[in-house]
Order: structure tokens, then sequence, then C-alpha cells
């Protein structure tokens, strides 16, 4: 038997739950499907208070604002499936989802795939031993399920993720050995770093990981300096005795489901891989496809929201034609507010990476 | 180790219900509907399979049911993500053999 919805959104996450939110303003019949039990996404494990205006929920927690968006959805309108994943789209509206060990079949008018990214490797030697954990697994211990993952952690990576992990990692009463970055400055916001070095945590900049040492699991690592060629300089090898080291090295945007659906993609180095092409309101080359968040590209949290708003607006919006003033005036707040976003240093980025995948509109 | 005393997060431990699960037969406790591998790991279990063809160790890396490091055999059914798998009362999980061998089929 195949059911039947309006809008199935795969993922929920940030963009994938403010899709929802936004969707069922206008419309119903609204299906979440997620793989984990519970809905937030990496939300959910966010313990520090966002930047920004009070528009995209500045000085708030992650955490408390993954609440406030599960509590805002009605539950008349949007179902939400745990424990799910969506295996295969097939043409023109149907997708297959495994559930409680068995394959269901679903139709919907209109999909929204915010089904995220996943985090990026970095090859060093016996990069596979236990102890070795991307950030994003490490919060989800520490941060959703209370575990202290580690005793003393070296962190690869000084972007925004590894500096903040770190931070929530000696909040959990861990030690941070040091933070390790490859580049030559600290690529995340300053903010972030200075809470760590007033803690006393080195931050070696210019320095990448050789290898993890241990018997069972992780009980030393050695970094070493890399030189303006990005190679490792010999005889600058140093070790350091550490049970856990957290990988912060970027990440990919999970486009699998999208390609699978014939969307077109493209590769754009800013938004960190292959990303589908979609126009302003985030419908791909599928028309009914709709993509947000982090699978259509790399930002934060607060661009992963608005673009999931957009999706959810334009997706009722083709179901239901209300009133088109109304619509365009929402479209228009939502697409100041990715602007905004998509200023300054951290920004612009992504503002770049967006045109190379930009759809006019049809 | 559980985070008793977090200065932002109260897990709140005290209204969640504890379960006794089996961890190649040795009794372990954890929160129902916790990932197992959590619970795995708050009780310092933190090798979760050999890799299939080098035998080599591997352990939670993703957390999201993306990476195939933390599979394991639950009630006799291998290769269950126990990172995204929730925590029942009486679960066994076993360390699986390789790429994980299907259950015996009874026919009555």
């Amino acid at each position: 038997m195949t059911e039947n919805y309006n809008i199935v959104i795969i993922g929920g996450g940030p963009a994938g739950l403010s899709a929802a939110v936004e969707a069922s303003k206008y419309t119903d019949k609204i299906l979440v499907v997620d793989e984990n039990p519970t809905p937030g996404g990496q939300l959910s494990k966010q313990t520090h208070k966002f930047f920004g205006s009070k528009n995209h929920y500045a000085s708030t927690r992650g955490v408390n604002i993954c609440s406030t968006l599960i509590n805002s959805i009605d539950k008349n309108k949007v179902k939400y499936m745990g424990q799910t994943s969506a295996v295969g789209f097939y043409k023109p509206d149907n997708i297959v989802l495994e559930t409680e060990e068995k394959l269901i079949s679903v139709k919907a008018h209109k999909f929204i795939f915010a089904t995220g990214a996943m985090e990026n490797m970095v090859s060093f030697e016996n990069n596979d031993l236990p102890g070795i954990y991307g950030a994003g697994a490490v919060q989800t211990l520490m941060n959703l399920y209370g575990v202290k993952p580690a005793d003393k952690v070296l962190m690869i990576g000084a972007g925004n993720i590894g500096l903040i992990v770190s931070y929530q990692l000696m909040q959990a009463g861990v030690k941070i050995a040091g933070v390790v970055e490859a580049a030559p400055g600290i690529g995340g916001y300053h903010v972030h770093a200075a809470k760590l070095r007033r803690m006393q945590v080195p931050i070696y900049t210019s320095h990448t990981i050789l290898g993890a040492y241990g018997k069972e699991s992780v009980e030393k690592a050695v970094i070493c300096e890399v030189g303006s060629d990005w190679q490792p300089v010999s005889g600058t090898e140093k070790e350091i005795n550490v049970d856990t080291i957290c990988l912060a090295v970027g990440l990919t945007p999970s486009v699998e489901l999208l390609h699978q659906a014939g969307c077109g993609i493209k590769y754009a180095k800013e938004l960190c891989g292959y990303v589908p092409l979609h126009d302003k309101y985030m419908e791909t080359t599928v028309p009914g496809i709709f993509v947000a968040g982090d699978a259509s590209g790399i930002e934060e949290a607060s661009a992963a929201m608005l673009e999931g708003r957009m999706a959810g607006l334009k997706a009722a919006y083709d179901i239901e034609k209300f009133n088109r003033s109304e619509f365009i005036n929402e479209v228009e707040h939502i697409e100041f507010e990715l602007k905004s976003l998509r200023t300054g240093p951290f920004g612009e980025k992504a503002a770049s990476g967006k045109k190379k995948i930009f759809l006019e509109e049809r | 180790m559980r985070l008793e005393n977090h200065p932002v997060l109260d897990f709140k431990f005290e209204e969640k219900k504890q379960v006794v699960f089996y961890f190649e037969g040795k009794e372990l406790k954890g929160y129902e509907g916790e990932p197992i591998a959590a619970a795995l790991h708050d009780n310092g279990i933190r090798l979760l399979r050999k890799s299939p063809k080098l035998d080599r160790n591997r352990g939670l890396f993703c957390a999201i049911g993306k990476c195939s490091a933390c599979l394991m055999k639950v009630n006799d059914i291998p290769n269950i993500k126990t990172c995204i798998e929730p925590l029942k009362e009486g679960m066994r999980v076993e360390y699986q053999n390789k790429k994980g061998d299907l259950p015996e089929v009874k026919n009555d």
C-alpha cells in the first residue's frame, strides 16, 4: 500500500525541521523522515550560543533552537518518522523508505531533501584505530547521551567545528592536548579560538597529524610541522599522549539521494563538494524536488534554517496557491536574511559557491 | 562514565529507564533508547568490530549511520549500525564475524 502526502521531507535537522514548520503554515499532510530516533540533527548537539541578529536566533543555544523548532510543529499536519532511511527515489513522485525492517513506498506532490553532510577523513597512519572520531560523533556521545567520550583529546582542525567541539569537550571535563591546523592561521571565528587560548590550550597552526598509535585503541598521536608547500617538515615530529583523536577537517554534502533522483549536480569548491543545482526557491533541476541545508553546500545552521523555510514555503505555495503577495513578501524576507548571512569574510565564500550552482528561474 | 554535572546540559538521568543488556555474554547497564554504541562507550568498550579483510580494530567513527565502523551482531542479526540503533532491555550485542553470518532459520 502506498501512503500519500503533500510534502515529504528527508532529514529532520535544522533545514528539514524549518521546512516542515514553514510549510505547515499553509498546508498539511507533511512527512518528515530521519535516520535518527529523535529529530534535530546536528542542532540538538550544539551547546554554544549562535551569532548574528535576533532573526537568526542569535545568543540562543543550538539545543534550545532545536526544541523551539520541534515545539512549533503542528502534529496534526506533520508526521515524524524516526529510524527511517530513504533508500531510493522513483520518478515521478515515489520514494522508498526503510522503516522497522520493512520497505514502504510513499508518494508526495513535493519532496525536500535536507540530507545534511558527512564528515571528511584525513589520511595518516592508523587513521582507523578506535578512539579516532569525527567531531560530530564525539558531540553525539557527550551532548546527546551524556557519555564522557575521552580523557584527553587531540583535535585536528581549527575551523569553527574543531574550536567549538574542543570547548564543549572541556565543558564535559575532558582535557584538550591541543588543536592541530595545517593552514598557517585559524579557520574559525577568533572568539571561539580565544576561549581555548584563555584555557591555555595550544593551537598548532602549520601542523599536521602523521599517525596514531596504540594497541587496541589510541594511546598516542604524532604531529609535525608543515612547510609552505603543505608537506611535512622532517625532524619536527612531536609525540602527544592522548586516548582520543577528533577529526574536524570539514564536511561533504550528502547528495547521494538527489543524484540518484536525477538532479543536476555540479562541483563547487566553496560549498565543499558536489551539490545540486537549484534556483532561488531551492528547487533542483527535477521539478518538485527541493534541497535545503548542508546538502546544498556546507554553511552554518542559520543558513540551513533559512533555506529550509524557503523550500517549505515554495513547496506549499505550489500545492495550495495561497495569496501571492503574501508569498512574495515572505520570499523577499527570507532572501534578505540569507543575503545578510552571506556577506562578510565568512559568508562571501558560500555566496560565490552559490553563484556557481544557481539556476535561473524556469 | 556519565556526565552528571554539566555546566550547560541536564541529562535528567534519574528520569530515564535503566535497562540490562548483554555484551559478549557479559551483563551491562545502559539507558533505554540511547544508541547501543553510547551504552557500550559508557561501559568503557570502544572496540566495536574488526575490519572484514585485514582484521583491523574499528570503533565508533561517524555516529550517523554512514561509515560502517560500528556494525555488530544484535540479537543474532549481523550488520546492525550500533551508532543509531536504540538500546532495548535484554539485547544481546556481540562481535560479528567479518561481514556477518546470517542467523540460522528454523524450519518447523
